[in-house]
């Protein structure tokens, strides 16, 4: 820039006006986004992590679908009274397949990142259906809806599919389900494979029975089914308390 | 009929800015009582009346995008296109343009609020449009940026005026933050459904970005432009500072897109990220309160306008809230203070002193100004905006206050230990706790709400007004 720069040249030049305000809009987000995807230590190595089930997937578009993510938050802090309250503090791994992710900004009721596994299936229903009942206090609002909506089967394997085009690893062929099975073990990868979708979701509603009512699948086997698989990925006890410190 | 009612309104496009003013109007009235309604159901849980369609979750939504866009939105294209036409001497390059812009940016307020109810979301603050509405925000927002600057190529001076730069900086950043935001793989064609391109830690990043610059732009920048050409008409004076202006102008366009990862403190977002988030949160305080101090110095030498006239004081306001808000930020972006604020009340609070305090009244105090001038009359009552003024004033104090305290009480429920180190508190108790501060803050919004009800009646009446006082005119030189 020459000595005798004028701010006026700018101001009575609507191109340079133009691109000059592009420029400094554009210098904050490319240097704290595109870093994200290639540095490393941005996700931790860790074992257990994999894509949902056809079944806690569709529990998830409908977690989305209600607005949960508005009172709940799933991220926890490295605080000693939020290990306390919800456990092990949250792992970026941990959301690595979620898209879009469900941190949350706001604690309306609690943190529900490792929800999972703490209170029973049966728990969880009577509490969406009629959360005072279970929590006299709580200003949570009803979900009856959940019980009595079947839910849509028919576009599930459609989901995975974009999903997969997003980069999580369901798979379409034997070659990427081989693929899955090194990763994940034969279980995993086979509720992974999307031409079983459909029958992958039905069995495990079926046998997991989250809704209390076996003879058909409701929106609220699929809710209950995120819900309960939330945080439970990991495996905390085979890691040491810092071992995740240096990814901070 | 043209010549007698308004000298500009062959020169001007004015058609356009009075279809936006009274739209703006009609969505802070909805969008409000909406705010009201899922206020009071955090209070009064029955209020979600075992309907998918009222419960919060669904709901809220529907007021920010009522509020931000259709509110917020329709107040900016309004005062946009009345600005761009005024200081650049010059009328829009295209009504056919102009005219898409109001019907697409109305539509898509519509069509995202029945979605909403309907259960289609993305699942991202302030972006839960799905993605046929993503891409009609996008036409209509580059049918824009192409009328904007080819209005201001047309300008009759050398010079382009101060407010346009902002709101062509709100222009470029939203069209940047939406277009990026939303990148997102439908099921398929048919199928309102889609999941985002990005996930996780990446996802999280490149929300903020566009969920704090939604505030840094579309809430900032742009009614900085709306300051800047109605604080000066006001006050009958000259903008306070040029250089001041120059200098805040490109530091704030910079800085504001470094600061969205500060909403992401102790978060699994790397700590480098958000640590410069912080940094840059803290220099923005200089941007903003030059910002301030521009628009109220511009009163300085005439302040007994502040006795007198009661818009100038809906825009003093608004800027003084502004500079409280912009103190409040950096304050919250740092780490310590942040361990406490973030996930409770306090945020929702902060937000709202920017919100109503800063953008709704000055957009309150430009609207005033400018719909009187658009239909060539005098306000209807100006008692009724005295009335809106102080309960407007009351409604954001009493909303404030409410989401301090229970902002506060949470933070510190949450991590109290009683003497053995145990959690001292359920997390129920300190909801128990809430349902008084929730009960104030739904008071204030009704407050706040009836202060725009109020204006939005005042305005019909003035309109009214100026009509019939046209017809009269115009039956009298048909006369002569």
């Amino acid at each position: 820039m020459n000595l005798n720069f004028k701010h006026e040249w700018i101001e009575t030049n609507i191109g340079l006006l133009a691109v000059l305000t592009m420029l400094a809009i554009s210098v904050g987000g490319l240097v704290e986004i595109a870093p994200l995807f290639f540095i490393d230590k941005t996700i931790e190595k860790v074992e257990g992590v994999r894509p949902y089930t056809p079944l806690e997937q569709r529990g998830r578009d409908i977690y989305i679908r209600e607005g949960c993510y508005l009172c709940h938050s799933q991220m926890i802090r490295p605080f000693r009274d939020e290990k306390l309250r919800y456990g092990h503090y949250s792992l970026a791994a941990e959301s690595q397949y979620d898209h879009p992710f469900q941190w949350g900004s706001k604690r309306t009721g609690p943190d529900l990142a490792r929800v999972g596994g703490k209170y029973s299936n049966e728990w969880q229903v009577q509490h969406l259906v009629a959360p005072r009942s279970m929590v006299p206090e709580s200003v949570m609002p009803n979900y009856p809806w959940l019980l009595a909506t079947p839910l849509d089967l028919s576009d599930v394997s459609g989901r995975l599919k974009a999903l997969r085009k997003v980069g999580v690893p369901y798979s379409l062929t034997q070659a990427e389900r081989d693929a899955n099975t090194t990763k994940f073990g034969e279980t995993v990868a086979a509720q992974l494979h999307i031409p079983d979708a459909q029958k992958n979701l039905v069995s495990q509603a079926n046998f997991g029975n989250y809704d209390g009512d076996r003879s058909s699948i409701s929106e609220m086997d699929a809710l209950v089914a995120y819900l309960q698989v939330l945080g439970t990925m990991v495996d905390f006890s085979k890691y040491s308390d810092d071992a995740f410190v240096d990814n901070r | 009929m043209a010549v007698t009612t308004d000298s500009g309104a062959e020169q001007y496009n004015f058609d356009i800015v009075k279809k936006f003013a009274v739209m703006s109007l009609v969505w802070a009235v909805v969008g409000m009582f909406v705010g009201v309604y899922i206020a009071s159901e955090l209070a009064w849980p029955f209020l979600n009346f075992d309907s998918p369609y009222f419960s919060f979750g669904r709901f809220r939504p529907v007021h920010t995008s009522a509020v931000i866009f259709g509110f917020g939105g329709s107040a900016l294209f309004a005062t946009s296109y009345y600005v761009v036409q005024r200081t650049c001497q010059a009328r829009l390059i295209s009504d056919g343009m102009a005219s898409f812009t109001f019907w697409g940016w109305q539509t898509v307020i519509v069509l995202a609020a029945l979605s909403y109810v309907m259960g289609y979301s993305q699942g991202r603050e302030y972006a839960e449009m799905e993605w046929p509405i993503d891409l009609l925000v996008e036409v209509v927002w580059v049918t824009y940026l192409i009328l904007y600057v080819g209005t201001i190529m047309r300008r009759k001076q050398s010079h382009i005026y101060v407010a346009n730069w902002f709101y062509l900086s709100f222009i470029l950043a939203t069209a940047l933050l939406h277009t990026f935001n939303n990148l997102a793989m439908p099921i398929d064609l048919f199928s309102m459904k889609s999941y985002s391109l990005f996930s996780g830690t990446q996802d999280a990043m490149v929300q903020w970005w566009y969920g704090h610059n939604a505030v840094g732009f579309f809430l900032t920048a742009a009614f900085l432009g709306m300051m800047y050409y109605f604080v000066p008409k006001q006050a009958g004076r000259p903008i306070y500072s040029y250089r001041l202006s120059v200098v805040h102008f490109w530091a704030l366009s910079f800085m504001y897109m470094w600061v969205g990862a500060h909403h992401l403190h102790w978060t699994a977002l790397p700590d480098w990220t958000s640590s410069l988030a912080a940094a840059f949160s803290i220099l923005l305080l200089m941007p903003s309160w030059g910002g301030m101090i521009n628009g109220i110095m511009t009163l300085s030498g005439a302040w007994d306008k502040l006795r007198t006239d009661p818009i100038m004081r809906f825009m003093i306001v608004a800027l003084s809230f502004y500079g409280m808000s912009t103190f409040e930020g950096p304050m919250m972006s740092l780490k310590e203070v942040n361990a406490l604020s973030h996930y409770t009340d306090w945020t929702v609070g902060h937000v709202h002193s920017g919100a109503l305090g800063w953008v709704a009244m000055i957009s309150f105090g430009s609207l005033y100004h400018m719909i009187p001038k658009l239909w060539g009359t005098q306000i209807y009552s100006r008692k009724l905006v005295e009335w809106h003024f102080w309960l407007a004033t009351i409604g954001i104090v009493l909303y404030i206050v409410a989401m301090w305290i229970s902002g506060i009480t949470q933070g510190l429920m949450w991590r109290a230990f009683d003497e053995f180190g145990n959690l001292q508190y359920s997390f129920v108790e300190s909801v128990a706790e809430m349902m008084p501060f929730y009960a104030m803050r739904a008071i204030g919004g009704m407050f706040f709400l009836t202060g725009t009800v109020l204006m939005a009646g005042n305005m019909f009446m003035t309109i009214r007004q100026g009509k019939r006082e046209n017809a009269i005119l115009d039956a009298k030189l048909a006369h002569a």
